[in-house]
């Protein structure tokens, strides 16, 4: 065991970890931040998408143990309280999940990919999702959604 | 299935890394963990001990100085976007829009794709294209392997357990030159069923030189001097290159495997290095 120190959503931990546990079962198993989602443990599927010192990473491909000293940030890190992430708005107002187990991943990663990119094109969306997988196949509100957050975020960037 | 236990070691200088290599048995050394998380995470490895040399920040600098010098443990996201690269290397920036996605880029080293070695990397194929040296070091010595020797066998590098991957020199071609990298994968970002890189310099419509490097294809990637020296010194017209390639494209041993057949391969590789060839004679053209 060894211990760890991380901060997570703004919230410092201290905890004593198995050396092989992953970041992810980590997250949710100590943490009970059982947002972020384990859909393939193979790096391939995205569900486990989290920032780790603001760039987004899979979760599942990192020890526990390895992010000791950094800054996590989680789908349950985003809102404000009542008030939603401008991602996690776009996602809700335009219907941009099925069955939801992709989504937290979908809404990490899309807040990365469209940062400093306010002209962001759908087909660029499209691409940027490769390491994001929807079972339901829902893509299509997906994109919609983030074409619309990404809109936002330039709306704001002008004002 | 999850990783199987192991002790984990997370050095902060290089001289403690090599002492642990030295010292511990059945390691795996672990850089970005791209590759190796998965592998443990299935169990397709169970070491006793695994390093973590992510700590490690003397290995994670890019520099210019006659070589385009790159630590081992540099993010493929920091190549794809850092300036040396970008004026020196150009082929590697185009090459990364196929590894993994833009998370896995976050984390992925340059180190981590050598020494994995996966037979369908497009790292190798460029450190081939430019005969890179790797220096690698053990507790006693640093050594430079040329980028030829380093492939020994599939996923398996020419660097002695004890040893670390350090840096990547690469020299540069002298200007002008063309350059064309092409590729085919079931899903962008998946490994490559076929991939080729192709550096070229044409000098009054003849090919004065020429560099191709494959994977996918075999169960390493390698450079096609084959195909090289069919096209080294005769003009450049692309129908004759499309008759020019035939013979050395019978000569590779294409993989048969779950995914498609050999001839398949064969079939794919030559669409996909007479687009490469093409590509990197139109870019020496407009120079």
């Amino acid at each position: 065991m060894t211990e760890v120190t991380l901060t997570v959503n703004g919230k410092k931990y201290t905890q004593n970890v198995f050396d092989h546990v992953l970041l992810s079962d980590f997250i949710r198993e100590k943490l009970k931040l059982t947002g972020t989602h384990i859909g393939c443990d193979t790096s391939q599927c995205g569900a486990c998408v989290i920032h780790l010192d603001g760039k987004s990473i899979k979760s599942c491909t990192m020890l526990a143990v390895q992010a000791d000293g950094c800054d996590v940030l989680t789908i349950e890190g985003l809102a404000d309280g009542d008030v939603l992430h401008p991602m996690q708005r776009a996602f809700h107002e335009n219907h941009g999940l099925q069955c939801g187990f992709c989504t937290p991943g979908m809404i990490m990663s899309a807040i990365e990919l469209i940062k400093g990119k306010p002209d962001i094109t759908e087909q660029e969306i499209r691409q940027g999702l490769e390491g994001n997988l929807c079972r339901c196949t829902g893509y299509q509100n997906i994109v919609k959604s983030i074409q619309e957050a990404a809109k936002n975020e330039n709306n704001l960037t002008n004002r | 299935m999850k990783a199987s236990a192991f002790s984990y070691h997370k050095p902060i200088s290089l001289e403690d890394a090599l002492s642990l290599l030295e010292s511990e048995e059945e390691v795996k050394i672990l850089a970005g963990g791209q590759s190796l998380m998965p592998m443990l995470n299935m169990r397709f490895v169970q070491p006793e001990a695994v390093i973590d040399v992510n700590e490690i920040e003397e290995l994670a600098t890019i520099s210019f100085n006659d070589n385009v010098e790159i630590g081992a443990l540099t993010r493929q996201k920091t190549l794809g976007t850092h300036s040396i690269i970008k004026q020196h290397l150009p082929i590697m920036q185009e090459a990364l829009k196929w590894v993994g996605h833009f998370q896995t880029q976050s984390r992925g080293t340059i180190g981590g794709s050598l020494c994995h070695l996966d037979p369908a990397s497009e790292l190798p194929m460029i450190a081939l294209l430019y005969d890179a040296e790797l220096e690698v070091a053990s507790k006693s010595a640093t050594r430079i392997i040329p980028m030829k020797e380093w492939a020994l066998a599939y996923m398996m590098p020419s660097i002695a357990p004890e040893e670390l991957l350090t840096k990547i020199l690469i020299k540069p071609w002298g200007m002008p030159y063309g350059y064309g990298f092409q590729e085919f994968a079931r899903r962008h970002g998946d490994f490559a069923i076929a991939a080729v890189g192709c550096l070229l310099k044409l000098q009054d419509g003849v090919i004065s030189e020429i560099a191709i490097s494959i994977g996918g294809v075999e169960d390493v990637p390698r450079r096609f001097i084959e195909c090289e020296d069919v096209l080294r010194g005769s003009k450049y017209d692309i129908e004759e290159v499309k008759k020019q390639i035939i013979g050395p494209l019978d000569q590779i041993n294409y993989i048969d495997d779950s995914l498609v057949t050999g001839s398949y391969r064969q079939k794919l590789l030559k669409g996909l290095l007479v687009r490469s060839i093409e590509q990197a004679a139109s870019r020496a053209n407009s120079l």
